[in-house]
Formats: structure tokens, sequence, C-alpha cells
């Protein structure tokens, strides 16, 4: 046990430059766990994870954990209450499945990024109406957002290339000649493009965060007048959050489709999912990158093991009873955790991490 | 503290318990997943049919054995009608080689095409899905007898010429169309279009949002538009709400006609006596008095070993699941004409869906005289050469009142093979040569 204390010590980590302590994991041991997590990431499951862990679990985990990130710059770094999530992420499917039957020859990186563009352009439309709202009636405001462009990708045939049953399929699409989208692309192709995706993006938003842009958005968030008086521009900072917010959720939503469920049609982004999205914010850390991880695995991942766990110690049970207990269980669960940790899973790591560097002299 | 304690011991439980690896089937089995809805909105839909296939599958083993000796495995997995929960379920059920599966809902369906070919799975969409897959040259692995929705409205666009005394007499005619505003509610329309267009009638098209709760600005516009037909599309709760709007204003209730998913008991009890009258379309009798129930009450219901209440045998979706099931059974049964009575893979199962002849002897012998129509399925056909029929509700039970219809086929296959050369497209598929499958 005693050398558990020689793990996570940062004694004798001097910092000598500024740049040293504005790194992003100032803690040596931090930046080794992350390199680490990420090589094992990108290596590991592709090699070894059966199908199932790929299309049902691991996909849907970091394509979710991309739009929570998005939700949580603009919820839980710039205080901007928004239920139109489900929204911006359709907006950015639609525009890729058009773009894509467009120009095929374009790269689907292209077009996921410019997908994403699109939604932040409609994003900060919908942010417009933020500088008077504020609270509660934004995500009232915003819901009309979810409603609104559900309804037009529902009505209008040409967002679907008039396919008379309204969904809209991914194409075959190749990349550096792996086959990535379409029914024939390998979950472990889709598995690796959704997590290149999210690391990337993980990072520009942690960034984004640090720095003057983050800081404006919590200054805003902390309180707006003091903000405005310091010299914040409100509607630019908030704007900004918007289409930034839009821009991950809608990247997030083309990858939904393109990469996770092939086809898909206007139900696949309803209100549920702002809900869905707004929860792992909640649940994982409002303001944190961290929180976002944990919170869409959490979302995700619990009542899958929940439906899994009865089967596993040996329980036959009807699977209607096994759904309502689920239900049942998850809920309590969710409730449990924000009584016990309001500030979410993010918080409860920081704090595990502040009693790691103290032990065993704790205080 | 404690709290925090308790807190820290449930995630690291949880994170201990990692989720465990689904079990491989048992050898010498054929294994069937079963992709349910036993609870969530669609709930009074899902729990007949799935009742239905699980009591088929166990009289299978419990009557006869099995197969021709192989016995038939299946496991549940709920997905509540929600797209990614059932492609969670099919790929959990996926690691047991499934050879064939029924997904139950047109968006999973959906799903399911393309991954077909790829994990050799058979998919048996009976009357949804997709109505291009029934073209059988360019989706090999699809199968939607005894019919598609694009035969079924003209099937009903027929029944209107008749109950009004000759397709010319269409003309001038206004139907409404209320659809649940999905892929599969809006699945009928481009036929229900074509034939608008070629007999004269009007037709209004009218979405209602899942899940069909709140309607009043349909039924409003349904008053100021009075049509002397409805056809309904719909699904779970917007049909039980569609029923009783109808009655509602006063509408007359045999001239709105259900399709086949909006016609099952559920839909027009809650309603009372105003839904006396309601019609819908139909493929496979209704009601409890067939020998296949005689056996079901026998062999599994007076063991104990019945799914759900003696009182649900014989209704709509009930019969339709079990109709259902002897098709996939009879279909593995034709299979092993060919590759004998073993566990089979998916591509031979699949070899049998495409031979696959039921013949009325066959009816007969398997106690499903009357139930259903004889059917055959070709290589290019899919939808086989199924015939629909109406049915009206009384106030107690559900009692057919048409004869056997046929579907307006030279409109419908053109259209159909159009759309499959579309559909095909997206998928990359080419086309095979019937003339060379054996």
């Amino acid at each position: 046990m005693g050398r558990l204390e020689v793990i996570y010590r940062e004694a004798g980590q001097f910092k000598a430059t500024y740049a040293s302590d504005q790194a992003i994991f100032p803690i040596v041991q931090d930046r080794v766990v992350v390199v680490a997590i990420a090589v094992v990431a990108f290596v590991v499951p592709p090699l070894v994870a059966g199908e199932y862990w790929l299309q049902a679990i691991l996909i849907p985990f970091l394509i979710y954990t991309l739009a929570a990130i998005g939700l949580n710059l603009l919820t839980g770094y710039a205080g901007q209450l928004s239920l139109g999530t489900g929204g911006f992420m359709a907006v950015g499917a639609y525009s890729a499945f058009k773009l894509t039957t467009a120009f095929p020859q374009l790269s689907i990186v292209v077009v996921f990024l410019l997908s994403g563009l699109v939604a932040a352009v409609i994003g900060l439309g919908f942010g417009i109406p933020s500088l008077r709202i504020k609270g509660f009636y934004l995500a009232v405001a915003t819901l009309a957002a979810q409603f609104f462009l559900i309804w037009l990708f529902n009505k209008v045939a040409w967002f679907t290339n008039y396919a008379s049953s309204g969904t809209i399929t991914a194409p075959h699409r190749t990349l550096l000649g792996v086959t990535v989208t379409g029914p024939n692309a390998s979950a472990a192709a889709r598995y690796v493009m959704a997590l290149a995706f999210v690391a990337v993006f993980a990072l520009v938003a942690k960034n984004l965060v640090r720095g003057r842009i983050g800081r404006s958005w919590m200054a805003i968030r902390d309180r707006d007048i003091a903000a405005e008086i310091i010299g914040v521009r409100p509607l630019r900072t908030k704007l900004l959050a918007f289409g930034i917010s839009s821009f991950y959720c809608g990247v997030a939503g083309a990858e939904l489709v393109f990469l996770y469920l092939g086809s898909a049609e206007t139900l696949a982004f309803d209100i549920n999912q702002s809900f869905l999205v707004l929860f792992m914010v909640i649940i994982g850390g409002l303001g944190s990158i961290l929180g976002s991880w944990l919170g869409a695995a959490f979302i995700l991942m619990l009542p899958i093991l929940l439906t899994n766990l009865p089967h596993a110690v040996g329980l036959t049970m009807s699977v209607a009873l096994q759904k309502q207990i689920e239900l049942m269980v998850f809920g309590g669960l969710i409730l449990f955790f924000l009584i016990v940790e309001p500030h979410g899973l993010a918080r409860l790591w920081q704090i595990g991490k502040e009693k790691l560097r103290l032990w065993p002299f704790p205080h | 503290m404690t709290l925090r304690v308790l807190l820290v011991g449930t995630l690291a439980l949880i994170l201990a318990g990692g989720l465990p690896l689904t079990k491989a089937q048992a050898a010498g089995e054929i294994f069937i997943p079963l992709l349910v809805y036993r609870t969530g909105p669609y709930a009074p839909n899902g729990i007949p049919i799935a009742n239905g296939a699980a009591d088929y599958f166990t009289l299978v083993n419990e009557r006869d054995g099995g197969i021709n000796g192989v016995k038939i495995t299946f496991e549940e997995c709920e997905d509540q009608y929600d797209t990614k929960q059932g492609v969670e379920c099919y790929e959990r059920l996926k690691a047991k080689s499934p050879v064939l599966v029924n997904p139950y809902s047109t968006g999973i369906t959906y799903q399911l095409i393309p991954r077909a070919p790829v994990d050799k799975v058979v998919v048996h969409s009976m009357g949804y899905g997709m109505t291009a897959s029934a073209d059988g040259r360019w989706f090999p692995w699809v199968f939607n007898f005894p019919m598609t929705y694009w035969s079924q409205a003209s099937a009903f666009v027929k029944y209107v010429a008749l109950q009004e005394g000759g397709m010319d007499k269409l003309k001038g005619k206004k139907i409404a169309h209320i659809y649940h505003n999905s892929p599969y509610g809006k699945e009928a329309n481009p036929t229900l279009e074509e034939l608008a267009r070629r007999h004269a009638f009007e037709l209004t098209l009218l979405a209602v949002d899942h899940p069909g709760q709140e309607q009043k600005a349909t039924w409003l516009q349904i008053r100021r538009l009075n049509p002397d037909w409805i056809y309904i599309s719909g699904w779970g709760v917007m049909n039980q709400v569609a029923v009783k709007e109808a009655a509602a204003i006063g509408f007359k209730m045999d001239r709105v006609v259900g399709n086949w998913w909006t016609g099952t008991e559920v839909d027009v009890i809650p309603a009372g006596d105003a839904a006396k009258g309601y019609k819908s379309m139909n493929f496979n009798a209704p009601g409890a008095g067939f020998k296949v129930h005689q056996d079901i009450n026998k062999f599994l219901y007076d063991k104990g070993k019945g799914a759900g209440r003696r009182d649900g045998i014989g209704e709509v979706l009930y019969n339709r699941m079990v109709v259902n099931a002897m098709l996939n059974v009879e279909a593995i049964r034709t299979a092993m004409t060919k590759y004998g009575n073993k566990p089979l893979t998916g591509e031979q199962v699949r070899w049998g869906f495409e031979n696959l002849d039921i013949t009325e002897k066959r009816l007969e012998e398997l106690g499903m005289k009357g139930m259903m129509r004889p059917l055959r399925v070709t290589c290019d056909n899919h939808e086989g050469n199924g015939l629909a029929f109406v049915q009206q509700w009384d106030g107690k039970k559900w009692n057919i009142v048409s004869d056997w219809i046929e579907p307006i086929r030279d409109v419908v296959r053109p259209k159909l093979e159009a759309a499959a050369v579309d559909e095909a497209k997206k998928l990359n598929y080419t086309m095979r040569d019937c003339a060379k499958e054996k």
C-alpha cells in the first residue's frame, strides 16, 4: 500500500516556464495516464472488442460524448440552457446527407466538418434570442428550435432526396482506402473514425475553455452584468457559444447517422435526444469536459449493464419486468447521484484526485 | 461522508460488474432472436405479438419435438419499439448466431436491411418494413410476404370501389389518409397518390406526429374536408385516439378503414360502443377458433407453459404473430428438404424462405385452414401472392366482411421495381439473375 503515495505524488515537479505551468495536465502522472488511455483506446478495442461492444456500446458512447461536450460548452460554460440539441444534431445529419449525396467525391471528413458549420449557422440564428431571454425562458425558446427543425425535416421531402419513406441512408464512403460509412464499413473502422473526431474536438474544447473565449463564457455565466462591465460583449460571447456548441452537436448528429445507425428518420433526433444529452451533461458535471465523457458513459452504459445484469448472475425474469426494474434503478441512481454529488461525476473524480494527492495525510 | 462512501461504492460496483458476455447457443438447435416491446408506448400492440411468437415456437418444440427434430431456441430482448435499443438487442443476440429476425418495427427493419447480407441473417418483415425490398432480385435477404403496404393500399382502394359500385365510381370521391409521421406511416402515400391520379379521386394526406396522442387539428381538418372515406396508418396509442376522434366528430364508422396495424382489439375497445362499425384491413383471420389454438391451449396453457393470458389467444395481433412464426418455421422446414434435418445456417434458411410454398393442404395440416391464404414465394417476388380482406368491429369481436381482395398488382409491381432500384443504389447493390438461382 505504501507504493500508492509514490505513484501519485507531484513533489519534485517544478514548473520553470509559464507554458509548463499552464499545461492542460500540469501533473506528469495525469499526462502519462491520458496519453496511455488515448493510445489504448485507439489500438485495443478495434483489435479485441467484438462487434456488439463496438457497435452497440462504444460507438454511441463516443458520438454522444461529442454531443455532450457541445452542450456542455453552451450550458456548462456559457450558462445558456438549451433544449435544442436534438434539433441541431438533426441539422448536422441532414446536411451531411445532402452534402455527400450532392458531392460524392467530397471527403467524408470534410462533409462532417461542413455539416457542423451548417449546424453552427442554424445555432447562431436560434441563439439570437439569448441576449434578451435567460434561464428557463431561453430553454423554452430553444425548445422551439427543436420542434421547428424536426418538423422541417419531416415536412420538406428535399432534405431526404424525396425518399418515399422519409429516411436518410448513409452511403458507402471511404477514407484513405478504408470503408468508413455505409453497410459494408466495419465496426472497427467506424469506431476509430468516431474516436478520432471526439479526441480532436475534446482537445479543442479543453483549450477553448481554458483560453480567452472560455473565460468570457464563464464570466457571462457567473454574472452577466459584471462581465459586461469588465468588457465582455454579451451578444458576441453568447452567440459564439451557440455557434460552437451547435457545431459540435451537428458533427455528432452526422456521426450518429453515418457511423452508428446507418439510416435514420427524424424520430432519431426527437426531444428525447435533447433531454438525454442534457442529462449526460448534468450527471457528468456542468462545466467540465471530463464530465461530458463520464456523463455519456453513465447514461448510455448503465441501462445496458442493468439489462444484462440479472441474466449474468443467473436470474431469469421476463424481459418486461427486467426493463421496468432497469428504469426504476436507473432513475433511482440518477436521483441518488444528484443528491450526493450535485456537481456531477467529474467533481467526484476531482475530490478523489485531491484525496490521492494528500494521501496518506488527509486533513 | 457515509453517503459519499456509498456513492463511491456504487460506482466501483458498476465498474467491477462490467458487461457480461452473452453465452453461445446450445449446439444442435436453431436460434431465433425475438425483438419485443412489452413496455413503453407501443406495449399494447407489442405484448400480443411477443406472446404469439413465444407460444408458437414453444408449441412446435412441445408438440412436434422441434422442426423435424431440431429444437428451436429463442430469446426475447426488450426494445420498447425504439430503433437504438432494437439495434442494441440485435447486436447482442447476434452472438448466438441467429438464422432469421422479425424486427416488428419499420424503423428497426430499415436498420437491419443493410446488415442482413453482411451478417447472413434473413430479415422477415411480415407486412411492414421497406416495400421496395419485395423485389428479391435486389434484396435477396429481405422478405415481406404475404403483402406489402403498397399492395395493401391498392386493396383498400379496390375495396372502396367495390363499395361504391365500381372503379369508375371512384372519380371525384374524397379519400383522406391519416398516417403516423414516420417511414412506416408514409409508406402507403406513393401508391395512394398514383391511384388517385389514375382514378381521379381526391386524396388528402394528413400526418400525425409520434406518438399520436394529439390529433385534434387533424380531425378538425377532416370535419372541414368531410371525406367519403378515411384510411388510417397508425400504431400504438395513435390508433385508439383516431378511433375515438372519428367517433367524436360523428363520422360514419363503416367508412373509416385502418390498415392491418390499425385494427386490433386494443385499438377499438377504449372507444366503447362508438367504435362499432370500424373497419380495418387484415391478412390473417381473427379469433381463437382454429385447430392451432386448440393445440396451443392443450400443449401450453393447460400445462402452464403459455406466454400470456389465455384470453389473449386469438387476438388480431396474436394471430398475426402465430402466422408469422408458422411461416418462419415452414421456411426452415423447406430449407431442410434441401440441406437435411440439422441446424442450418442463415444462407440455407434464406433458400428456404425463397422457395416457400404453403399450400391449402399444408395449412390444414398445420391447423390453420382459413386463417391465412396459401402462399408462394419466388426469387424475384418476396412479397408472395398474398391477398387481404376487410374486417369490421361489432363491439365485441372482429368479423370478416369482405372476400379476399387481390391488390392492383399491375400498378404496384412496376412502382415497386423502380423503388427497388433506387433503394438498392443507395446500398451499392447489384441485381442478381433469378434464372440462375436454384
